[in-house]
């Protein structure tokens, strides 16, 4: 005779309690918010951790998903120093350390760069319309659910109607101390032909274990341009979960650039809707790895409208024995006619030990449309390493240089220049390891 | 005053011997050029020097003022003084000229020390203007999408910058229309000098009207099998290899 058990709930170090103390905290947050938090956490608490049998944890390594070991609300460490200048936000293991003014002028023209408890306050029902209002269904929903829970704070960025914001807005979020638990949270909304450029950079303040779990909102309404850098730098043994929604409006554009550098094992969900007619998403992302590291890349564009268009490139370049997963889908609904939608992975292999996986996918329903993908792993060309090498040029050098190379074409995509040249060195970084 | 010795080199490519035991020596102010037809290993025998992993030198020497260089690898070969010009320089998308060329500037300096950016970009701007290239060109790639005259006014430019004791210029003259052969040939003979030693490898005469060599040597089946002075490229021109190759034909017969 066999028994039932009922389903084993795994919530870790996120226990009944660590949410409700969590909770007790977020006095003055408005009652919605509240009950969105206590909804995420029952679907935390019920949702299983992710089986082998995924599919979209497909190549993935499971075992190492661990919710033990860490603590919410631990105190807050120092920030650390950004390389994209200084921040106007600056969060520590989820409190806000410190801020830098917005320049008078945006102030007085409704440029809005605030926390996530103050726009609950000041601008709610922006917030309830934007903050974690689109499906999430890539895989992560468990992780997504704890976040919601969790999240207390983050960055609201809020541009009005044709007004552009000029230099990068600017975000830090860190992690201090043995087992910090961060939940790094960002929204940006551009209103009608608007722009803005907003960076996030996430780093661990100390080489301890972290766990982070961030996730980013973007919204470009009718005609706006919204670029958005998000650079991941966190500590060797974070085990990070990223999450972006983009929601792309009538002839607006969305440029993310996402780069991976940290973490232990570092997931990162992407999911862009082109709403509306003439929108264009161009989802960017390049990953170095080093040791055994795992990054795992889900993208999803969902063309939802006709003439609508997304460019999708993202380059890992593979160092010793890391693994890199790349899971793309792009999905036309019925009536998205003359979808233009391109996807692209390519795979520098560094090294002989080092893994990619790629699992690029197209789900077409409508019937005139171009929609192309493609995937490619390739080695150091020996002929352009001996050129290198022939100038003088150390063969470590060499292939550093080449990697810059291949990273170029994506750097390039980027108007910024101080932007490119900021994300070229944090990448150099790396490498002087 | 330096001196590149080749002694009795045997180059192979996999189990084929292409370099047959060839013996040159080049004192630094000379300009030597081989000629011979294709597929004699004149490209085989500047890649072996230059210490391409694909060739394997299975006797012979190659010495750099007497030190052999044989052990060392490209790198450390093109940083001891040599330098390859290439006969199809490789494409390096992503890599402006003027980072590559300051990587391998930065690679010949000790560890730990710091380029000087500005005296860099100053030296690199004269030596453009010295070779009569837009300044532009420092921020294209390497190579990518380049005309055949281009890339062969970047290989000239590196080789102004590198300053190296001894050049080897692999077929520079392949694919240029008259203009860019003279560009070509202006650069090599404003760098030509008492520290400079070349070895001009070419097909045909056409570039020594330009480049007017001091020692002309006929490369025949992997060695070289005539040596004179640059009267004897224009014999070669009026004659052809057919020439040669019965020559070679009596005497072994």
């Amino acid at each position: 005779m066999s028994t039932l058990t009922a389903p084993q709930t795994i919530v870790g170090s996120f226990t009944a309690e660590a949410f409700a103390a969590q909770l007790a905290k977020q006095k003055s947050a408005p009652a919605w918010w509240l009950d969105r938090k206590r909804a995420a956490y029952e679907k935390f608490v019920s949702l299983p951790l992710p089986k082998r049998t995924d599919e979209s944890w497909r190549f993935s390594n499971i075992t190492t998903l661990t919710l033990d070991g860490f603590n919410v609300g631990g105190r807050a460490g120092i920030s650390t120093e950004a390389p994209f200048g200084p921040a106007h936000l600056a969060f520590a293991n989820n409190t806000l350390t410190s801020r830098t003014p917005l320049v008078a002028d945006l102030v007085g023209r409704g440029v809005i760069v605030t926390t996530l408890a103050e726009a609950a306050e000041k601008h709610t029902e922006l917030l309830k319309a934007h903050f974690m209002a689109q499906p999430q269904k890539q895989g992560s929903e468990k992780f997504a659910a704890l976040h919601t829970a969790f999240v207390a704070d983050g960055a609201f960025v809020y541009v009005p109607r044709g007004v552009e914001a000029g230099a990068p807005i600017v975000i830090t979020h860190s992690a201090a101390g043995a087992g910090a638990a961060v939940f790094p949270h960002t929204l940006v909304v551009a209103e009608e032909n608007s722009k803005v450029t907003v960076v996030d950079y996430f780093v661990s303040a100390d080489s301890a274990a972290h766990f982070a779990c961030g996730a980013n909102d973007l919204y470009a309404g009718h005609g706006a341009q919204l670029t958005y850098v998000a650079a991941q730098n966190w500590s060797r043994e974070t085990l990070s979960f990223q999450f972006n929604s983009t929601v792309v409006r009538r002839d607006a554009r969305v440029q993310s650039l996402n780069l991976h550098l940290g973490s232990r094992q570092a997931r990162h969900e992407s999911l862009s809707q082109l709403a509306a007619p003439g929108a264009f998403s161009e989802m960017l992302a390049l990953t170095v790895t080093e040791g055994a590291q795992e990054f795992d890349q889900r993208t999803l564009q969902i063309h939802q409208a006709p003439n609508t268009k997304s460019d999708l490139l993202y380059k890992n370049a593979l160092r010793d024995t890391a693994k890199t997963i790349f899971s793309g889908l792009i999905v036309v609904d019925p009536d998205a006619q003359k979808t233009d939608a391109y996807q692209s992975n390519r795979n520098l292999m560094l090294s002989d030990a080092a893994e990619a996986q790629s699992l690029p996918g197209l789900e077409i329903q409508a019937n005139d449309v171009r929609c192309t993908h493609g995937a490619t792993s390739s080695r150091i060309d020996p002929e352009q390493e001996f050129y290198l090498q022939s100038r003088g040029i150390r063969q470590a050098m060499a292939d550093e240089l080449l990697t810059f190379g291949f990273f170029e074409e994506v750097l390039n995509r980027l108007a910024s220049e101080p932007l490119h040249d900021a994300l070229r060195e944090l990448i150099k970084t790396k490498f002087k390891k | 005053m330096s001196q590149l010795e080749i002694k009795n080199l045997h180059v192979a490519i996999g189990e084929k011997e292409i370099v047959k035991g060839l013996t040159l020596t080049i004192q630094s102010g000379e300009v030597h050029a081989i000629m011979g037809p294709n597929g004699t290993g004149k490209s085989t025998l500047s890649k072996a020097i230059a210490g391409h992993p694909d060739y394997t030198i299975t006797s012979g020497e190659v010495l750099l003022d007497g030190k052999s260089i044989l052990e060392l690898e490209a790198d450390e070969r093109a940083r001891a003084g040599l330098f390859l010009a290439f006969q199809y320089p490789s494409e390096i998308p992503g890599v402006s000229i003027a980072n590559f060329l300051r990587a391998a500037q930065q690679a010949r300096m000790a560890e730990g020390e710091e380029l000087d950016a500005s005296a860099y970009y100053k030296r690199l701007y004269s030596k453009m203007d010295l070779l009569k290239i837009d300044r532009k060109f420092t921020s294209r790639s390497v190579n990518e999408g380049f005309s055949g005259g281009e890339k062969k006014r970047c290989e000239i430019l590196q080789m102004a910058m590198l300053e190296p004791k001894f050049s080897l210029m692999d077929e520079t003259d392949s694919g240029l229309d008259i203009d860019a052969l003279r560009i070509v040939a202006d650069g090599v003979n404003t760098m030509r000098g008492p520290n400079l030693g070349v070895l001009l490898i070419t097909h045909y005469q056409r570039l020594l009207d330009y480049i007017v060599p001091d020692h002309v040597h006929v490369m025949w089946d992997g060695r070289i099998v005539k040596s004179g002075d640059k009267s004897l490229a224009l014999e070669l021109e009026a004659k052809g290899y057919d020439w040669v190759k019965k020559e070679l034909a009596a005497a072994t017969a």
